[in-house]
C-alpha cells in the first residue's frame, strides 16, 4: 500500500511539471465548457425572410409588422416581384420567403378561399422545420384577429372547441444552455480523462522508464492504480471547477443531489480511466494512442446523446449507447441537476457503469503485461 | 502566386529535379502505406462518421414515450387516445392516476410528456364548453419539448376538426409551403457536405502537421534540408500523398452521399471536384503553417486538434446553425475556411448553382490559401536560413 | 544465504517462434564477483539478461538468482536485484531527489532510509548543489552514474547492468567502473553486458556469448592464453570468426 503512495505522487508531480499538459487539465476545459455552451445550440433563434407583397394592402402591412415585431425573424428584403429576391435563396441569405398574392385582402373579405406563398430553404430539415412553425403560428394569429374583425362570422363556429393548456416542466423558459452545459460537462471530463491515459502509459514504453519499473516488485494492480488516482482526482476537481463555472456563468440549476453527481462522477471517470489505460496498453506510439483514443472519442459523443436525443435513433443503434460512458455521464448529469432525479432514477445508469469499468480495469490490468 | 511561379520552373529547367520529386512522393507513399493502423484509421474515421450520422444522428422522432392520465374516461376520451396512438409519433408506455406519478416518471426520463385529459371531456366538448386540456413536457431538453408539444397540439387541432365534422371554415387563410433543395427533409443533406469539409481538414491540416513534425522531432528533417533537393520539393513531396489520400476520402465520402443516403449532385460534378481541391490546398498549407510552428508530434497534434478540428466541427454551421450564435462566435465563424466551403458544396451540390452565385466563397478560400502559404514561407526560411 | 554462489543458470532457452535466442546457456557465478557478459550485437545477452531479471520467460532450463527460482520465485527475485538498462531508464522530468524517493518507495523503504540513502548518493556523486535539478538536463555522465546508484538503492543482492556506459566518454566510464568496484567490495555481485573489450578486463571472469550459445568463460586472463593473444579484442574477433 505504501508502495502505491510513492507511484501516485511520482505521477502528480510528472503531470505539474508538464508544460504542455497543465493548460490542457485547467484553461482548456473551461474555455471549451462556455465555447460548446454557447455554440452548441440547436435553437433557431434568426430566421431571414425575405417578403413579395403583391397585394400591398393594410392586412400585408400589418402581418409584415406583426413578423417584425417577433424578434425571431429578421426581414432582409421586402419586394414587389417574385423574380426580385430569387437569387437570394440560392445565396443563402434568406431562409424563407413569403409571398402575398395579388387581391389577398379583398378575396379574403369576399370569404374566398386565399393563401400565402411560402418557400423555405429546407437543406437543414430541423431548422426548416421550426423556422416554418414560427411562421406558422404568427400567421394563425393574425388570422383569428382578423376573423375576429369579420362580424359575419357564423356562430357554431365559435363554440366546441379545445382549449390546449402547455406547460414546460424543468425549464419553463426553454433555455438552451441549462440544457447543454451539465452534458458537455459530463463529456469534457470523460475526453480529458481518456486521452490522458491512453497516452500516459504508451509514453513510459517509449521512452524506456517501463523497463525498470518491470524489474521492480510492484504488482500489476499497483501500478495501474497508482496511474489512475492521479487522474481520478483531477477529472473530479475539474467537474468541481466546471459546476462552479456552469453556476455562475449560465446560472445552471441544481436541483439534486451534488453528492450523487460526485459518486457517479468517480464511476465514470473510473470506467473510462480503464479503457484509457487498455488502449495504452495495446499500443506501440502516443500517435497511435492518439488517433485510437480520437476514433472512440467520436463515435462516443455522437451516439451519446449529448447533441441529439437517443430516442431518437433507431433502436439497435440505442442498444449501442449501452456500453457507451459518456451516454450515461452526459444522462445522469442533466437528469440529477435538471430534474432533481434521486438515486432511484439512475440505478440503471450506475448499474451499467459500475460493470462497464470493471470490464475496462480488468482488460486493462490484463493487458499490462511485465514478462513477455 | 510566388510559390506556382517557382514550381513551375523548377519543373520545366531541371527534368532529372521533377523524377526526383517523384520518387521522393514514391518512398513517402510506401511509409503511409506501411503504417497499416493510420491507414485504416485515415479510411475508417470517414466511413464510420457517414454512417453514424447517417443512421443515428438525428432529430426526428417517432415512438416519443408519452404517458396519460385521464381523468374522464369516456368515450371521447378514448378517441383521442386512439387517435394520438395512431400517428405513430407517440408511444403511450404509462398510464398516470396523479400528478404525484407524473414528476416520478419525469425525473426517471421514461415519459417526456403527459397529456392530462379534463374530467367531463366529452360532455364539455359536445355542449361546447370548452374543455381544457393539459400537455405537461418534460423540458429539461428543451427542443425534444417544445417540438413534442407542438405535435401534440396539432393533432388535437385535427382531432377537434374531424369531430366538429369535416366542415370548410370561411375566413380560414390556407398556406402554401414548399420545402426547397430538401423536400423531404432529409438529414443526410445537411451533414454530408459537413463530414466531407471536416474529413478533408483532419486529414490534409492534422496529418501533414503531424508529418513534417514528426520528421521534425527525430531529426530527420536536417537531414533533408542538407541535402540537394529545394526545401519546396521536400515540403511539396510530403504533402502530396496526403492530397492524393484526402482527395480519394473526399470523393468517397460523396460517393457513398449520392448511392447510400441519395444525396443529389445537381451542379456540374467538375467544378464540385476543382473547388474540393481548392479548399483541399487550404488546409494543406494550414497543416504546413502549424508544422512550421510546433516542434514536436504531441504540439502539432494539440494545436490541430485545437486551432482546426473543433472550430470546424463546431463554428462552420455543420452541427449548429451559425445564425444561432452569439455575435462574437458568428464573427469567429466568418475566418474558419469550412463556413466557406460548406456554403459552397450546398449550392453546387444540393442547388445545383454555379460560378455567378459561389465566387464570393470561392474568392475567400482563395485568399486564404494564399495568405497561410505566405506566412509559412516566410516561417519556414527564418527557420532554415 | 549460506551458499556462495549468487546465479546459477542449466540449460536456460528462449525460444521466439523458429528462432533460438538463447541456446541451452549453462552459468555459475559466485556471490561478490564481477561477471562481464560480452557478445556481438543480436547474439542473445539481452534476452539473457531479461529471462535472469524476470522481464521474460525462459522457455525451458533451469536458472536461480540470489537463491530463488525464476519460475517460481519471480517476485522474491526482484527484490533481490537492481537493473540498469541499455536505455536510460530514471524520469527526465523529475528531479534527482524525486528519483531516488520513488524508486527507495517502490522498493518499499521506509522515509528514513529514503532520506538517508539520498543523502548518501548525493555525497557519494557530489551532486549535492544539484539535488532538485530536473534529470533531464544533467549531462550523460552524471546520468548514468546517478542510474547506477539508484539501482543500488534497495542495497541488493545482484545487479544486472546492461551496456551500461553506452555512448559515454572514457573518464566517465573509469568513474562508474570505480564505482562498481566499490559495490563488488561490499559484497554486491555484478553481471554486467558490454561490447568495450578494454571493460572486459576490469572484470572477474567473462564469457562470449555468439548465436545464443556461450563459446568462452573464464578469467580474462586464461581466455588471453588459450586463444594465444594478448588483448580482448583479438580473443573476441576470433571467436565470431570460427563461428
Amino acid at each position: 500500500m505504501k508502495r502505491l503512495l510513492f507511484i501516485i505522487q511520482k505521477e502528480f508531480i510528472q503531470i505539474f511539471r508538464n508544460k504542455a499538459i497543465l493548460p490542457l487539465i485547467t484553461v482548456v476545459p473551461i474555455l471549451q465548457l462556455i465555447l460548446l455552451s454557447y455554440a452548441a445550440s440547436n435553437e433557431v433563434k434568426k430566421v431571414n425572410l425575405a417578403i413579395v407583397d403583391q397585394d400591398v394592402s393594410s392586412y400585408s402591412r400589418r402581418l409584415v409588422n406583426k413578423i417584425r415585431m417577433s424578434d425571431r425573424f429578421g426581414i432582409i428584403d421586402a419586394r414587389y416581384a417574385e423574380s426580385q429576391v430569387v437569387g437570394l435563396m440560392e445565396k443563402g441569405e434568406v431562409d424563407i420567403i413569403l409571398q402575398f398574392p395579388s387581391k389577398f385582402e379583398t378575396d379574403f373579405h369576399k370569404g374566398k378561399e386565399v393563401s400565402l406563398r411560402i418557400e423555405v430553404n429546407a437543406i437543414n430539415g430541423q431548422g426548416a422545420t421550426i423556422g416554418f412553425s414560427y411562421l406558422n403560428s404568427i400567421i394563425q394569429s393574425f388570422n383569428q384577429e382578423i376573423q375576429g374583425e369579420v362580424k359575419i362570422l357564423p356562430v357554431k363556429m365559435l363554440q366546441g372547441g379545445i382549449d390546449i393548456e402547455h406547460s414546460y416542466w424543468y425549464n419553463s423558459e426553454l433555455n438552451f444552455q441549462h440544457f447543454m452545459v451539465p452534458g458537455i460537462l459530463g463529456e469534457l471530463v470523460t475526453i480529458l480523462v481518456m486521452l490522458l491515459t491512453a497516452m500516459n502509459v504508451v509514453r513510459e514504453r517509449e521512452v524506456g522508464t517501463i523497463e525498470q519499473i518491470n524489474v521492480t516488485p510492484i504488482k500489476n494492480w499497483q501500478f495501474i492504480l497508482g496511474k489512475m488516482v492521479p487522474f481520478l482526482v483531477i477529472g473530479m476537481l475539474l467537474m468541481t471547477v466546471g459546476l462552479i463555472a456552469g453556476k455562475l456563468i449560465f446560472d445552471v440549476p441544481m436541483r439534486g443531489n451534488l453528492a450523487l453527481v460526485f459518486a457517479f462522477c468517480a464511476v465514470n471517470i473510473t470506467a473510462v480511466l480503464g479503457l484509457g489505460l487498455f488502449i495504452s496498453n495495446l499500443v506501440d506510439t502516443q500517435q497511435q494512442a492518439m488517433f485510437v483514443a480520437f476514433f472512440f472519442v467520436i463515435i462516443f459523443i455522437l451516439m451519446s446523446g449529448l447533441f441529439t436525443p437517443i430516442e431518437s435513433m433507431p433502436e439497435w443503434a440505442q442498444y449501442l449507447t449501452l456500453p457507451n460512458p459518456i451516454a450515461h455521464f452526459v444522462e445522469v448529469m442533466r437528469k440529477v441537476l435538471l430534474k432533481g432525479s434521486d438515486f432511484a432514477d439512475i440505478v440503471l445508469n450506475f448499474r451499467a457503469t459500475v460493470i462497464l469499468s470493471i470490464i475496462f480495469n480488468a482488460l486493462a490490468v490484463m493487458s499490462y503485461r511485465k514478462v513477455d | 502566386m510566388k510559390f506556382s511561379l517557382n514550381w513551375s520552373a523548377l519543373i520545366s529547367k531541371s527534368y532529372p529535379m521533377f523524377k526526383i520529386f517523384v520518387a521522393f512522393v514514391k518512398k513517402e507513399f510506401y511509409h503511409i502505406l506501411r503504417d497499416r493502423r493510420t491507414l485504416v484509421i485515415l479510411f475508417g474515421i470517414p466511413i464510420a462518421l457517414v454512417l453514424i450520422f447517417g443512421y443515428t444522428v438525428t432529430n426526428e422522432f417517432k415512438g416519443a414515450s408519452i404517458a396519460i392520465f385521464d381523468r374522464a374516461h369516456d368515450e371521447l376520451s378514448q378517441e383521442y387516445i386512439l387517435h394520438l396512438q395512431a400517428s405513430g409519433h407517440f408511444e403511450i408506455v404509462d398510464n398516470t392516476y396523479s400528478y404525484e406519478e407524473i414528476e416520478e416518471s419525469f425525473k426517471s426520463g421514461e415519459v417526456k410528456m403527459t397529456v392530462v385529459i379534463p374530467p367531463d371531456f366529452g360532455k364539455d366538448f359536445y355542449r361546447g364548453e370548452n374543455p381544457k386540456l393539459q400537455l405537461l413536457a418534460d423540458a429539461s431538453e428543451p427542443n425534444y419539448a417544445s417540438t413534442l408539444i407542438n405535435y401534440a397540439s396539432q393533432m388535437t387541432r385535427q382531432f377537434q376538426l374531424e369531430k366538429m365534422g369535416n366542415q370548410q371554415r370561411p375566413f380560414q387563410i390556407g398556406i402554401e409551403s414548399r420545402m426547397i433543395y430538401n423536400p423531404r427533409l432529409e438529414s443526410a443533406y445537411n451533414f454530408i457536405p459537413g463530414v466531407v469539409a471536416l474529413i478533408l481538414m483532419l486529414i490534409s491540416a492534422m496529418m501533414t502537421s503531424l508529418t513534417i513534425a514528426r520528421e521534425k522531432e527525430l531529426g530527420t528533417m536536417d537531414l533533408l534540408l542538407v541535402s540537394p533537393l529545394p526545401p519546396l520539393i521536400i515540403i511539396l513531396g510530403k504533402v502530396t500523398p496526403y492530397i492524393i489520400l484526402s482527395f480519394l476520402n473526399a470523393v468517397m465520402v460523396l460517393a457513398m452521399g449520392y448511392f447510400v443516403f441519395d444525396v443529389p449532385i445537381y451542379g456540374n460534378v467538375i467544378l464540385l471536384l476543382i473547388l474540393c481541391i481548392l479548399y483541399l490546398s487550404t488546409a494543406l498549407a494550414l497543416g504546413v503553417l502549424i508544422s512550421t510552428r510546433s516542434q514536436t508530434q504531441q504540439a502539432a497534434m494539440m494545436g490541430s486538434l485545437f486551432s482546426l478540428l473543433m472550430p470546424t466541427m463546431l463554428l462552420s454551421g455543420f452541427l449548429f446553425p451559425i445564425s444561432s450564435m452569439p455575435r462574437l462566435l458568428q464573427i469567429i465563424s466568418n475566418v474558419i475556411p469550412a463556413t466557406y466551403f460548406i456554403e459552397i458544396l450546398k449550392g453546387v451540390m444540393l442547388k445545383g448553382v454555379g460560378m455567378s452565385v459561389i465566387w464570393f466563397p470561392s474568392m475567400i478560400l482563395l485568399l486564404m490559401t494564399l495568405f497561410f502559404l505566405a506566412i509559412a514561407w516566410k516561417n519556414f526560411n527564418v527557420i532554415s536560413k | 544465504m549460506k551458499t556462495t554462489t549468487a546465479i546459477e543458470i542449466k540449460d536456460l532457452t528462449k525460444k521466439f517462434g523458429d528462432f533460438t535466442a538463447v541456446n541451452a546457456i549453462n552459468l555459475k557465478v559466485s556471490k561478490g564477483e564481477i561477471f562481464g557478459f560480452l557478445g556481438a550485437n543480436g547474439a542473445g545477452k539481452t534476452t539473457a539478461i531479461r529471462m535472469l531479471t524476470g522481464l521474460s520467460m525462459p522457455s525451458s532450463g533451469e536458472a536461480n538468482i540470489a537463491g530463488f527460482d525464476v519460475y517460481k520465485q519471480r517476485e522474491s527475485i526482484k527484490e533481490n536485484i537492481g537493473y540498469m538498462s541499455q536505455k536510460f531508464s530514471l524520469y527526465g522530468d523529475l528531479s534527482i531527489r524525486q528519483n531516488i524517493r520513488f524508486y527507495g518507495g517502490i522498493y518499499g523503504l521506509s522515509r528514513k532510509e529514503i532520506r538517508a540513502k539520498t543523502e548518501q548518493i548525493l555525497e557519494e556523486l557530489q551532486l549535492e548543489e544539484y539535488a532538485d535539478k530536473v534529470v533531464e538536463e544533467l549531462p550523460l555522465g552524471w546520468k548514468q552514474r546517478l542510474a547506477f546508484a539508484v539501482s543500488n538503492v534497495h542495497d541488493p543482492a545482484i545487479v544486472f547492468l546492461d551496456e551500461p556506459t553506452g555512448g559515454v566518454d572514457p573518464v566517465t566510464r573509469r568513474q562508474f567502473w570505480e564505482m562498481i568496484y566499490e559495490s563488488a567490495a561490499k559484497g554486491v555481485t555484478i553481471f554486467v553486458t558490454t561490447h568495450y573489450m578494454d571493460e572486459a578486463e576490469y572484470c572477474d571472469r567473462i564469457c562470449i556469448m555468439v548465436a545464443g550459445k556461450i563459446e568462452a568463460l573464464g578469467t580474462p586472463q586464461e581466455l588471453k592464453q588459450r586463444f594465444d593473444t594478448d588483448n580482448m579484442d583479438e580473443v573476441f574477433l576470433k571467436l565470431v570468426r570460427t563461428n
